[in-house]
This record gives structure tokens, sequence and C-alpha cells, in this order.
């Protein structure tokens, strides 16, 4: 019901949303909840076990009940909290966990059977036969159980992540928050103030309390805007912080354009990373509830929540109202309620002796013992010397008390701290470097209390960052007031709810306790109380003060379960936000890759790179029609291909030959300048890492060349060898992958070729580099073969990559050749049994790959110690080639090895299958594997059994070499 | 004999424009990578600083002469940017020159549209003019340089040219949407 005069919404400004296909009306500045309990409606949720009717219990993020489910289709969001949710106009709302309705669920046929779905039902029941666990139990628990589903589309990239960083964070800008930033932005710190709500204010926006003589929301007012008007503050909201992590790092959500039906290009929501180097902890206070038969109806609220309602929308929560507490804040809400001419049947307190507000009838000493009411509450039960039986009231207002927000000051695994005298665990000092909790996160529940607890917390976090702190006094405002008696359940018939969305109750945590689930992270996960959206936050003190009790411990030896981020739902896909599709992970693109495209040349991925896999020409109808052409036309004629996305690093300095010899496991400081040998790198286990080339340019400068895929490993690996193992070694590094662009021109027509785009081309033998003019621009030129036949590498600065490319292809289609993609020049290097890392996988060694020759033993080396370790030198599984035994299409990679005959189990494999190919050039399908001491056995047969694709084999077994052994081609 | 056709790393992508925000292509002239070899620091600042105007930088800084700019960009190294430098006894040198593509991303919300790109700090006070940083763009390794008032350079490799005008793009995208919606 909406109160004329009062709260802070527009009345101006009305807006039309639906829940449940049915339309409702609100105002700008209403949530779901608010504008919902406006219009009458009380039930708004099913609850996740029993599927009970529930309604709305809180004004907050931590609200248990009101779920919805909010849009369709890929932009569909369930768990929604309705008390969080801005309504705007065409706003479309659902409930969840019910069918076919939320009134008429069939599935509340589970609250019958309630006596038998207790705490670990499913533990215990579904234990035999065991696989039907997965088959049939689990998935009609999940179905019957539930919050909200996703659509199962994949979601809009509508989001994204920001970094902001500052002098001091203030999270939550109620009287503590505002304080601390005010003083602490006088002060000149840059100042970051991050509030949850959509509204600054906090408590103030739910009170009538005045602040320095003014009403608390004027004075929110003023000092907003004098906030505003200093450029070193940054007020946030709608952005709730939602981790402490190391370093003064915060986790940060912002619902940027959740509130509003177009977002007009900006992110429905940021997931901030700020690093702070101060931050005070403004979180306010949590209120709780009480564990009395049948407190889950709609109806039933917080006391704290119907004051929010009543002052910050202007709507009361009920027509007659009841109020059960046990501290003097629950008072307020009947007073208020009162003033604002709502009836209050009466005030319940349990304390004893207590006198309630002038005018409302109070029961001292008395308890609410059980309510009636199936879709809503209709009447509460009392027991208690002077207390009627039973009051008919619509909404019970119900206080057990407040729970400073203390999640972010514990979650580097710090505890919160017992207060007695109020009851509650207050956040810890020092739990998480540089945040000072202050005001009711700190335990301190009066206005003015919290507002000078905001300057010494501002003044604290000025003193670590050297600034002086200014005389900012505390205004004016209501002190002290708050007492409590606690009061965790009241016994009686029926069930008394803990956690309301886990449908946890009094009797399920005494269930754990005599079960021996005792240590309270044991009775969460037995019970399931303190799980999902809300973490408990209205139930968990509750639950164990219940443990407490059931196991005979103290509170604070009982303790608390682990507070970790995030305090509050956060969508992944804010977290994960512009990393889809492009935004995965940086394209690499060579210069040659508008015109290979241009070319109609399919794309792969190789690294991070894009590269051709074949340059397909009219007639042909699959890309090994286009596969086989190519490795003819290299084989016969002339090729080109993009290898600049082959790692190049430029190693400088008097000792670079001597730090090479380090690396490789060949000698490359007897490397004559112009000359360029192939070698190995070793891990330090012994295993290769990566195999390539070096160049030497000149007495003090080498070229390294890597494979595209491990060339940031590579890197990495020398810096690391140069900066901590041979630090004495006078060398530089560094990477010239980007500067050079750099092609391969292969093919008995290559010299041909050459000459054409080199003015004046040397004399080069095979593994030579010299330095050359390319068509007017100082390049270089090297000798060196990937496929086998006579080949050159010809590289130049990369802004006139694109325009060589185009130069060479062009060329060798006038010699009747072309560019060539990765799929011909894989099938080159099979043919040639040169390696990949296909075959150095991570798991192979030099003596494995037949290279043992290339380990020198004169020198020392990175893995050499470790490479002729036991077992790494005999009986190994050994590079090989493979080929049909009669007509086959394939031999699979991935394919394992066993004997003719042999059953294809673990126990009798003998080896795998690396890499495979047809060969145009021999007719024959080939592959490389490697096979337990294959060396010794080529010509014998072995069957490659492909399990996964149901495809065998009959292969024999040859040297890993199949075309041109001697390299005659290649040496010219 | 044909000619080679230089080709810019942001040709066709560069500038772009949205909201308080404009990123465009800069020429920075030849980058030369430079590192004394051991012992060679205060011989090879001097001749740098002869031969350009620029010494050898500071961790995190940025010294700029009459014909170079020299960036700190690791251990003991500095990018030289705006003169070719070839000849420097004690260094270890490399062109560098067609490696990186860099863009000068400037404007009234330059800053917030790089903050939802790279953790670093842009905040005037600590990251000002004379200073640079080697840190990241999204996925990439950049090298950032205020180069005036919400006006940067940045540095990113020459081959992922068109992924950082894709992450800016998103990046402008968003923050002049924000200011749509007030």
């Amino acid at each position: 019901m909406r109160l004329e005069g009062r709260g802070l919404v527009d009345r101006d400004r009305p807006v039309r949303f639906s829940f449940d296909g049915t339309d409702y009306h609100g105002f700008r500045g209403d949530t779901v909840a608010s504008a919902l309990l406006a219009s009458g409606v009380r039930l708004m949720g099913r609850s996740f076990k029993y599927h009970r009717p529930r309604g709305v219990v809180t004004a907050s993020s931590a609200e248990p009940n009101a779920l919805l489910t909010i849009g369709s289709g890929a932009g569909q969001r369930p768990n929604a909290r309705a008390t969080m949710e801005e309504i705007f106009d065409g706003l479309e709302t659902r409930s969840q966990n019910a069918w076919p309705s939320l009134r008429y669920d069939a599935m509340e046929v589970n609250d019958l059977l309630s006596p038998f779905l207790s705490a670990g039902f499913y533990y215990k029941t579904f234990m035999w036969p065991k696989r039907a666990w997965e088959a049939l139990y689990e998935p009609i628990i999940r179905r019957a159980a539930g919050l909200g589903a996703l659509s199962g589309e994949t979601a809009r990239d509508e989001n994204e992540k920001a970094f902001a960083h500052c002098d001091l964070l203030v999270i939550g800008a109620g009287p503590t928050g505002l304080m601390a930033a005010l003083a602490a932005a006088r002060a000149g710190a840059d100042v970051i103030l991050a509030e949850e709500e959509a509204r600054a204010g906090g408590r103030l926006l739910s009170e009538a309390e005045e602040v320095g003589g003014l009403p608390g929301v004027q004075w929110v007012g003023s000092v907003l805007g004098e906030l505003a008007a200093m450029p070193n503050v940054r007020l946030m909201e709608r952005t709730t912080v939602t981790g402490a992590y190391d370093q003064g790092t915060f986790g940060a959500l912002e619902r940027v354009a959740r509130h509003v039906r177009e977002a007009r290009g900006a992110p429905r929501e940021c997931f901030w990373r700020i690093a702070a180097k101060q931050a005070v902890l403004a979180t306010g206070a949590l209120e709780r509830g009480i564990a009395f038969p049948g407190n889950d109806r709609p109806g039933v609220m917080q006391a704290g929540a119907v004051r929010t309602y009543l002052h910050r929308y202007g709507v009361a929560a009920g027509k007659r109202v009841a109020v059960f507490g046990n501290n003097d804040d629950a008072h307020r809400t009947a007073r208020d309620l009162a003033e604002a001419g709502v009836r209050v049947l009466g005030l319940i307190d349990a304390r004893p002796g207590v006198e309630g507000p002038e005018g409302i009838p109070t029961y001292a000493g008395a308890r609410v013992t059980g309510t009636w009411g199936r879709m809503g509450l209709t009447a509460i039960h009392l027991d208690g010397a002077g207390a009627p039986r039973q009051l008919n009231v619509d909404c019970l207002a119900v206080s057990g008390g407040w729970d400073p927000a203390v999640h972010l000051a514990c979650h580097h695994g710090g505890r919160p701290v017992w207060r007695e005298e109020i009851a509650a665990f207050v956040a810890p000092e020092g739990a998480v470097p540089g945040l000072r909790p202050a005001g009711a996160a700190a335990g301190v529940f009066d206005t003015g209390g919290c507002l000078a607890d905001g300057v010494r917390a501002a003044g604290e976090a000025l003193d670590g960052l050297g600034l002086t702190a200014p005389d900012v006094p505390a205004p004016e405002a209501e002190a002290g007031g708050y007492r409590v008696t606690p009061l965790w359940q009241v016994p009686g018939r029926g069930r008394a709810w803990l956690d309301l969305q886990n449908d946890v109750t009094v009797k399920d945590v005494k269930l754990a306790a005599r079960e021996n689930f005792r240590s309270v992270e044991h009775m969460k996960r037995y019970t399931t109380q303190g799980m999902a959206t809300d973490q408990g936050k209205g139930s968990n003190v509750n639950a164990l003060a219940v443990l407490a009790e059931a196991t005979g411990r103290t509170i604070p030896q009982t303790g608390t379960t682990t507070f970790r981020p995030p305090y509050v739902p956060v969508s992944i896909s804010a977290m994960g936000a512009g990393a889809s599709g492009a935004g995965f992970a940086p394209e690499r693109r060579t210069v040659s890759d508008a015109a290979s495209r241009a070319m109609g040349a399919p794309m792969i991925e190789a690294g991070l790179w894009f590269r051709p896999s074949y340059f397909p020409r009219a007639g042909e109808r699959t890309w090994r029609d286009a596969c086989d052409r190519e490795v003819k036309m290299v084989r016969g004629q002339v090729g080109v291909c993009d290898v600049s996305t082959l790692g190049k690093i430029e190693v400088v300095g008097p000792d670079a030959g001597a730090f090479l010899d380090f690396l490789y496991t060949g000698t490359m400081s007897k490397l004559a300048v112009g000359r360029v040998r192939y070698g190995l790198m070793l891990r330090e286990d012994g295993h290769v890492m990566d195999d390539g080339t070096a160049a030497r340019l000149a007495e003090d400068r080498y070229l390294v060349t890597t494979t595209t895929a491990a060339a940031g490993q590579v890197m990495a690996h020398m810096e690391f060898a140069a900066q901590a193992l041979r630090p004495e070694l006078d060398v530089a590094l560094t990477s010239v992958t980007e500067h050079w662009a750099q092609f391969a021109v292969a093919g008995p027509e290559a010299g041909r070729l050459m000459a054409t785009a080199v003015d004046e081309m040397p004399e080069l033998a095979f593994m030579g580099c010299t330095p050359a003019v390319i068509c007017g621009v100082p390049g270089r030129v090297f000798r060196i073969s990937f496929c086998g036949e006579l080949g050159f590498e010809i590289a130049v600065p990369a802004r006139y990559g694109e325009s060589l490319f185009r130069l060479l292809v062009s060329q060798a289609e006038a010699l009747g050749g072309g560019a060539y993609g990765m799929e011909a020049l894989n099938v080159m290097r099979i043919e040639k049994g040169f390696i990949t890392h296909a075959e150095i996988h991570g798991r192979v060694t030099a003596f494995d790959i037949g290279m043992q020759g290339m380990m020198s033993t004169k020198k020392d080396f990175i893995g050499r110690a470790a490479a002729t370790r036991p077992g790494l030198t005999e009986d190994r599984e050994e590079l090989i080639g493979l080929r049909p035994v009669g007509a086959a299409k394939a031999i699979n990679a991935g394919a394992h090895l066993f004997a003719e005959g042999a059953a294809p189990i673990r126990e009798n494999d003998q080896g795998y299958v690396t890499s495979n190919c047809y060969s145009p050039t021999l007719g024959t399908v080939l592959a490389l594997g490697f096979l337990r001491n294959g060396r010794a056995r080529h010509g014998e047969r072995i069957v490659a059994e492909d399990g996964l694709r149901g495809h065998r084999t009959l292969c024999e077994v040859t040297g890993p070499v199949a075309f041109d052994p001697g390299g005659e081609r290649m040496r010219g | 004999m044909a000619r080679l056709i230089a080709k810019g790393p942001f040709d066709g992508v560069l500038p772009l424009e949205e909201g308080a925000v404009r990123v465009s292509a800069v020429d920075p002239g030849p980058i030369t990578f430079v590192r004394p070899l051991h012992g060679q620091d205060e011989a090879v600042s001097a001749a740098l600083e002869k031969a350009t105007g620029a010494a050898l930088p500071a961790p995190g800084t940025v010294a700029t002469g009459r014909s170079a700019r020299a960036l700190w960009c690791g251990p003991g190294a500095a990018l030289v940017l705006g003169a070719a430098v070839e000849d420097l006894p004690g260094a270890a040198i490399v062109d560098q020159s067609d490696g990186w593509a860099v863009a000068r991303v400037e404007g009234a919300d330059a800053s917030a549209v790089l903050a939802r790109l790279t953790p670093l700090d842009l905040r005037p006070a600590g990251f000002g003019a004379g200073q640079t940083a080697r840190t990241l763009l999204g996925h990439m390794t950049a090298q950032i340089t205020p180069v005036g008032e919400n006006a940067f350079e940045v540095m990113v490799f020459r081959s992922m040219a068109e992924s950082f005008v894709h992450e800016l793009r998103r990046a402008m995208g968003f923050v002049a949407g924000r200011a749509r919606i007030g």
C-alpha cells in the first residue's frame, strides 16, 4: 500500500512493468519489491526445496526469497533479487521454481513430504543402486529443487571490465562512509566511494532521523553535493564491492545499465578491479530474524526492511502490522508505522519489562509462537503473560538484532570477533591490510557514533597515506539506544526456519549436531545452510547459535564459516567481459594476411597467429586437391610461404656464442659468420623444448629462430638463462619476430625466383646467410629449407612484407609455381621426416627423436645432465616412419601401435602416431610416430589402432625420412 | 627491378573517434633497442646523449632529446624512437622500427578508455610527463607513455594492431555509452 506524501520515489514518473505476465505500476526509484508491495503483492517466490510460498523479507542484497528471472533468451538473467532490481518501463519479471504457476505450484507436494526430506536425506536415501544416482536420483532432485534457470543460449557480451586506482576506497555510503569520504576528500586524497544501492545514504534513507539539524536525506544530499564538486572524489553508485584481494585490490560489480530499458551503448554491468592504498569498510549491518514456528510466511519481514519500505519507498508493508523483536531497534518500526497512520496491533518484545512507544500495545516478555495464512500471513499466535493469544495481522516485522557486514574484512581468512554486548560478530581489525572497519560494520549501532567513527577511520587512513587529517566535526545525530538480548529461536509446534533460501530449519541444524556434524563448516555442508545466492546473510549467526546450543558450546567457540568472495553473486559474463569471440585472445596477423585471404585461403590458428591453410584454385573440390597441387608445385617448380610467424630472437654481445652453447645441445660458438646451424634446445629436465636455427650474422650477433608455437616460451627460457643462470655472460636478447617479414622460397626454380627479387643475388651455399638488398630495401637472405627442396628464406622489414609477398607470388606463378600453405608444408616435412611440436610434444628426448648425436659431450648445456639419466636413453619409444601395408586411406594421428594380433589394450601399447599425410610425391599415405625401440624395428609390421574413430591400419615400420633421404635436393 | 611499397601497421583501421576520444596512428620514425653491455652504461648513455640529446632513461622514464626519445623498456634497456641509432660502441643495438604499432589515444576520456584495458594507474600525479610503462593492454604487451594532457602514446606488437583497435573500439563504445545514459 502506497502512503501519500512519503518516500523518496519520484511520484511524477510513473513506471509500468510486469510480474508473471501481469502489469503493475510503480514510480521511478522503486525496486520490483517495493512496487509489488505497494500493489499489495506479497507472494513473490517459492522456496528451494519444499516449494513453500514466500514473500520478500529484506530491502537489500541479502534477500533470500524474492528471486526473479528477468528477460528471456540470451539476455535471460535468473535469481535477480526483487529488492535490487530498479523498475523501468517495459521491465518483464517472472517468478521461479514454480509450476504451473506461483499460486498453484504442483511441486508443493514436496512440502507434504518434508518429514522425509530433512537435512542430508539424499545422502541416506539414494544410496542404492549406485548407478542410479547420476542417472536418476540427481536429475529428479535437481528438477524438483532449484532456483532460476539460464536460457541455454550463449550470453551476450554486453558487459565490461575496468580498473580503478585511488588513495582511499570507502565501501558503503551510509553515514559512516559519507563522513569518511568527506574527511579524506577534504584532505586531498583521491577517494572512491562505492555504494551498493542506487542511491547513497545507507540507513539514513530508511529512518526518520535528523543529522546536523537537517532531515537525514537532506544531510546526505548536502554531503553528496560537496563531494560531487571535488575532482578527487569518484562516487560509484550501484556498485557492490564483492571481494578483498591481495595488495589492496578489491573486486566490485557495477550495475551500469541494469536499471534502464535501452543501454544505448553502455555496458549492462562493469566488473571493476580497484587498487586502493587504504580502505574503509563502511558496509553497515544486516538485520537477522528470529526462528519461530511458521516464520516463513509471506508478510513476515525484517523490521528494518519494513522501515525502508516506509521511508524510502513510501510503502506500507501491510495494513495491520505487528512487530516482534528482542531489541530497541524493533520499537522504531512500531513507532514509525504508527506515525505514518498504519495500524500497529502490537509490539511483541521478548525482553521482560521493556516499555514500548506511547500508544502502541506492547507485550513485554512475549513471543510469537505460530503463524497462519497459506499464501500470506493472516494471523500470529502469541505466548506471554498479558498478551492476547492471537493477533490478526498481514505483516509481522521481525528483528533479532543486527549483524555487522563483516564479510570483506574476512576475505583474507580473518575471523570476525564476537561482541557480547551487542550479541554480534564485528569485523576484525587488521585482517585485510589497509582495510579499516568503521561504523556499524565495526559494531557502532547509532548514527551519531557512525558519523564520528567515519571521521576516525578516515583520519587513520590519511595517516597511512601521509596526509594530514582535517578537522571535520561529526554533525549532531541520534546517539545510543541499541540494547539487545539474544533470542535465536522460539520453541513450539511447527517448523522454525533459519535459512529461508535453502529451507533449513532449527530441527535440521539440531539433527546435524546429533549426527556429529558439529563443526559449523560440517553443519553448513550437511544442511546447506548459508549456501546459494544470499550465502546465509540473514541466517548464519542464528544457525550457528542454534548449533552452539545443541553442542553445548558458546557462539565464539562454535565460530563462523569461512567468508569468501564474492559478497554478492557476480555474473561470469561480467568477470569475463570482452573475452568471447575476437576478444578471447589477441589475434596476430601476418603481413600477408589480407593478401592470403583475398586469394581465398582458409586460415588456421598457430598459437595466436593466423596462417593460410592452402590456396584453392578453380576446379579444386577439396583441400586435398589444393594441398596435393601445392606439394607438387614446390617439388616441381617453386613455392612461396610466409614464415614470419616463426620466432626470431637476436642475441648480441661478446658472449653471444658462449651463451648459445649453453642453450643448445650443439655448439654455436664455432659457427662461422654467414653460416646457419640447426639446433635443439632442451628443458632443464632433459626433454626437448624446441628446435630451430641459429644464424651468425656477425662476430657478436646471432639470429635464433624458434617454432611459431614455442616462440614465447623460448624467449622466456633464454631471458631466464641470461638473467638467472649465466648473468656473467655479456649478452643482450630481444625478439625481432615482429620487425621482420620473412618468406620461404622453395623448389627447383627457387634460385630463378630469388634472382627476380634480390638485387645482385649472391652465391649462397646450403645453410648460409647474408645481408642482401631486396628490391632496393636492405634485408636478409638465408639458405635453409623445411620442405627438403632447394630453399631460401628472404626477410625484409615488416612494412614491406605485403608488397614483397605479392611480388614473390606473382613471380612464382610466372614460373609455374605459387603460394603454398600449412597443409602442403606439413606434407613435405612429413615426407622429409622433419619434426614439429606434434613430435616434440614435451615428453620426448633427443634420444627419442634420434638426435642424441647432436648432444655435445664437450660442453655443458641446459638439460644435459638430466637427459642422460637412466631411463631416458634405453628402451624408449623412438621416432619412426609408417606406411600402410596394402591399400589404406589413412593412418590416423593419435592412433596407438600394437603388435599384429595383440589386443588393443594399454598393456600391449607399443607407441603412437603423431603426424600423418597423403604424400602426392610418393603416392602413398605416410605417418610419423614413436615405437618402442623403433629404430631397430624398421621393416616390421605393426597395427595402428585408432579406438576413437574406430579405425585400424596395418603398417610397415620405416625410417622417418621417406623422401630424398640423402638431402641432395636441398643441398643442391 | 620492382619497388616495394611500405605499409603502416594501422593502414585502413585508424583513425578512430567516438565520444571524447580519438585514436590515430603515429609514425615514430626509427625504433632501436639499445642495451649497454657490461660496464658500459655510462659510456653508452653519454654517447647516446651526444648523438640524440637523450641519455639512457632511468626505469619507468623517458629521456627526450633534440632528435630522439629514449623509452625505458626493461632492465637496463631502452627503445630509442625518432632517430636511427646505427653505431653506439659498447651497446647491443637492434633495429625494431617495424616491430611496433604506435598509436596516440587522446581526448577527455582517454584515460577512462585505457582504464578498461590496462591495470596501470594512469592518474597524472603518478604517471605524467617524462614517464613510461611496459604493461598489459587487454592480453597484449604494451608500452604506454603519457604525451600530454589527456593524451597517451601506446605501442603494441605490429601483428596485434587489429586486436588493439578491436579492444579500443569496444572500450570507447562503452565509455561513450555511459555518457549517453548519464
